[in-house]
């Protein structure tokens, strides 16, 4: 072929890091903290709701409606509508994608246009910049860093936090949009009430809108609450929230999300879903609706999914920060989400000249020393941060920690093996 | 009023650690709030989607939902998948370890699956992992291909009618479709059939020029049933050699060709594999439209750009049902001269179910197209010449308010065929119906009962 092959929409945003780490992890015998995903099964109401799908009315093996399954849209109206203080409409308030991730990428279709701007917080889950850029979006980014913290205490993803006059200063007349995710990935900061408000303020100030990323919504650990900046005054009309049924039920593979909003904006993303997928599973979707109808009569009681999974997963939390620390690790306690991220400055000072590329950032570098010498696996964070940035967060790595008890404990082995490396 | 407001604010801002920060942002907020009338500027949709909001399902479906209405409109078979398929699925749903994400560009047992079923109609090797994609549904294969390899300014030929999201997936790019009619040969007395429609070459080479990026071929064809022969694509494969073209091709119902015909696959013409996405779907084949499952086939230097719109867009796909899909596969995958592998029987199936819509439709003074695959039919209205000037909305084409009257009056819902239209070539196609038959037999009984009644109010 004598033209260009690929449409420019491409340019720059055909390299993903997830591929060339998810080939190392499946060829090395690792411990695999890498990727977020639970290695434990859904609760057993899902898994029902799942067979029941799948071998009840055979009906459900044909198409739903486009904008998502009705039992689901209803409960989903319900559920939440309680939750953001809305009366929301299943149908015009309620759009069913393709996981949270077909979620994100509807909605930067709909909205951005070729020059627009987009606000994104480091660090950011990293599609957040590709997805804008296919968009023809120009990527603004203002970092989230530590305050000087207490020597020997370990740092707490709480301790992250915008410089306001910075945020304030990213707002220009270009700004279109503003990604916020909470719980956050990697670092697991959930932002509080008056964080949202001082981001809800400069929105509404600038006219942007929010789409918020809000998957992890229920992983919240140490009594910290989430908010939904959806729920603050002046902010409903001008936020898309983002959900994700994989998150919710530990089912990642069913590739269930949503996307809750004012009619005025999802009447854009519904243009964009009905060309570019139409419609989502209808099985799946038919799961995540029984799942929620169960959640609903159980919810706030101890009984809810969503009081025993942040429980469980807060004990895993724990067990990893404590096991990290013995091999010179310093994790950053997250308050919420499946991950954490561990300091390896240590390491850094230590073993400065790692096998990699010649720009290639340290984590980079030392995650694949990790994955070919101590068997573990983790993701390094300076992906989650904008090529400029990301020499400045080279010494953190990201571990999930949403594992069953025999992952971690593997993980505890490989962890004494390299203490014991560690001995003079 | 200034002041106490800005003091009620300092109120609220005290909840946070930085009291002194917010309270500047606050004031500011006052001071912004007349940017509130700009709201509606700023949530305007991206230029990308500008017209593309109206969609004929979205109209037609809510029409068809009428329990009392017998529909024969969207494709969507109301028969049982294959017991096999459904039984996969149900075995898998219990295993655990298939509730996570998956490898993103195809779970591997499915691409290995497909890898193997295609490489006999190939007859070269199909690398699973680069030019293999699993796409939502063969939708998302055409919104991957479109995406991945148009860009804007370039033409794209489409050929009329076309299956509706051609046109405005085309335009999302920002290309330019060039529309080329399928046109009718004379009868001469035979019974019309699909094979009558065709491309004038002439007309069609006049379509191709320096900026034509792709064509967009459908065979078997949405919704006329055309299944393209041999010589007919081979003009095609010919006009995008010489002119350095690529070629979507969207063979959804490529088992679903009756007797007498034969599919063609034209990326195994000559100079064709390497511009050539070839599409299936697992919704088509297996009767499980509610999967969302597809495909696209291609050389790796073209899969991988659909590969980077996916890893942008979806990410991955679901995965128990490409384990199902993958299994369901294997079972057929080993019995393909087999009179009982569903790639054979189903088609044996819904011929049945063609000529009994063939003679229905006859039956009642329409005239039909024998479609020679697929699982659609379309029929010319006219000569009912029924009386539809009570029916509002008189810009619409006259199959559209033909099938809504006909839904409303005689309960019996269809498409019309110039929804499969661009704007200019409406009228062209605007005396014809399209009829789906993947219906079980209960529904096509009724809409015997009903094509009988309306047949004898007329004589």
């Amino acid at each position: 072929m004598t033209k260009q092959l690929q449409a420019r929409r491409l340019d720059g945003i055909d390299h993903n890091p997830w591929v060339e780490f998810v080939k190392l992890a499946s060829e090395a015998d690792v411990v695999n903290l890498g990727q977020g995903f639970p290695d434990f099964p859904p609760p057993d109401f899902a898994v029902e709701a799942f067979q029941h799908a799948v071998s009840g009315d055979f009906m459900l093996n044909q198409y739903t409606k486009a904008f998502g399954y009705p039992p689901l849209t209803k409960i989903l109206a319900s559920f939440f509508g309680k939750l953001l203080g809305q009366d929301i409409d299943p149908l015009k308030n309620v759009l069913v994608t393709v996981g949270a991730y077909g979620a994100l990428f509807t909605a930067f279709q709909a909205l951005v246009d070729e020059g627009d701007e987009v606000i994104i917080i480091e660090p950011f889950f990293d599609c957040y910049e590709p997805m804008t850029l296919m968009a023809g979006g120009r990527p603004v980014f203002v970092s989230l860093k530590p305050r000087r913290n207490q020597d020997g205490e370990l740092d707490s993803s709480s301790n992250w936090q915008l410089d306001p006059t910075e945020l304030a200063s990213k707002f220009t007349s270009r700004t279109k949009a503003l990604i916020l995710n909470t719980p956050n990935n990697p670092l697991g900061k959930v932002f509080s009430r008056a964080e949202l408000e001082l981001v809800a303020s400069l929105c509404q100030q600038h006219d942007v809108v929010c789409i918020t990323d809000e998957v992890y919504q229920w992983l919240v650990y140490d009594g910290w609450q989430h908010v939904s900046i959806a729920n603050l005054p002046g902010m409903w009309e001008r936020t898309l929230t983002i959900g994700s049924a994989g998150k919710t039920f530990s089912a990642t593979g069913w590739k269930v999300g949503w996307v809750l909003g004012p009619d005025s904006l999802l009447k854009h993303l519904r243009t964009v879903h009905q060309n570019s997928v139409f419609h989502c599973p209808t099985q799946g979707q038919a799961a995540v609706a029984q799942s929620f109808e169960r959640e609903q009569l159980h919810f706030g009681q101890p009984s809810s999914y969503f009081v025993q999974l942040p429980r469980a997963m807060q004990r895993c939390r724990d067990h990893m920060i404590q096991s990290l620390q013995s091999v010179g690790l310093r994790p950053v306690i997250p308050q919420g989400s499946y991950f954490l991220i561990t300091d390896i400055s240590e390491f850094k000072s230590k073993m400065p000249n790692l096998p990699g590329a010649a720009d290639e950032p340290y984590d980079r570098r030392f995650v694949k020393w990790m994955i070919k010498n101590k068997g573990l696996m983790a993701i390094p964070v300076s992906i989650f941060y904008s090529v400029p940035h990301q020499k400045l967060f080279d010494h953190y790595i990201r571990f999930c920690f949403t594992k069953d008890e025999s992952t971690l404990q593997a993980m505890d082995k490989r962890l004494q093996k390299w203490k014991d490396e560690l001995r003079p | 009023m200034a002041l106490s407001m800005f003091l009620a604010r300092g109120r609220l801002c005290t909840l946070s650690s930085r009291p002194k920060f917010l309270k500047t942002i606050c004031a500011s907020k006052i001071l912004g709030l007349s940017t509130s009338a700009k709201m509606s500027l700023k949530f305007k949709n991206a230029k990308r989607i500008e017209g593309l909001d109206s969609n004929v399902w979205i109209e037609f479906t809510k029409l068809a939902a009428d329990p009392s209405v017998v529909n024969l409109g969207q494709g969507l078979p109301d028969i049982s998948p294959p017991v096999y398929v459904k039984e996969e699925l149900s075995k898998i749903a219990a295993i655990d370890s298939l509730n996570q994400y998956t490898r993103g560009f195809g779970h591997p047992s499915l691409v290995k699956a497909l890898s193997c079923l295609y490489e006999k109609f190939y007859q070269n090797q199909i690398n699973p992992n680069k030019e293999i994609l699993v796409t939502v549904g063969a939708y998302g294969s055409l919104f991957n291909a479109i995406q991945g390899l148009i860009d804007e300014g370039d033409e794209v030929i489409v050929i009329v009618p076309f299956y509706d999201c051609y046109e405005p997936m085309v335009r999302m790019a920002g290309a330019i479709p060039i529309f080329i009619p399928l046109r009718s040969k004379p009868l001469d007395g035979k019974k019309w059939s699909s094979s009558d429609w065709t491309l004038d070459p002439q007309e069609l080479a006049s379509k191709f020029n320096s900026k034509t990026k792709a064509i967009i071929l459908n065979t078997p064809h949405n919704p006329l049933g055309k299944v393209y022969t041999k010589e007919e694509l081979q003009v095609i494969a010919d006009l995008c050699i010489k002119y350095d073209t690529l070629c979507i091709s969207d063979e959804v119902y490529e088992w679903l060709v009756y007797t007498g015909n034969k599919h063609f696959k034209i990326a195994t013409f000559p100079g064709m594999w390497e511009r050539t996405i070839t599409i299936g779907s697992a919704g088509k084949t297996f009767s499980v439209t509610g999967w969302k499952l597809g495909w696209s086939i291609g050389p790796k230097h073209l899969i991988k750009h659909l590969q980077t719109v996916q890893q942008n867009t979806v990410y991955t796909c679901a995965t128990p049902l490409q384990e199902a899909l993958a299994q369901a596969l294997w079972i057929d995958i080993k019995r393909m001269d087999d009179p009982e592998c569903y790639f054979n029987s189903l088609p044996k199936e819904l011929e049945v179910k063609r000529n009994r819509m063939v003679h229905l439709l006859e039956s009642v003074g329409l005239k039909p197209i024998v479609p020679d695959g697929g699982y659609f039919i379309i029929a010319d209205v006219s000569l009912l010449d029924t009386d539809l000037s009570d029916m509002k909305n008189s810009n619409e084409p006259y199959d559209y308010k033909f099938v809504k009257w006909m839904t409303k009056n005689k309960k019996l819902s269809a498409i019309p065929v110039s929804a499969f239209c661009n704007a200019e070539t409406k009228l062209q196609f605007e005396k014809f119906v399209r009829f789906c038959f993947i219906k079980k037999d209960s529904t096509l009984d009724a809409a015997e009962e009903i094509i009988k009644a309306w047949s004898r109010q007329k004589f």
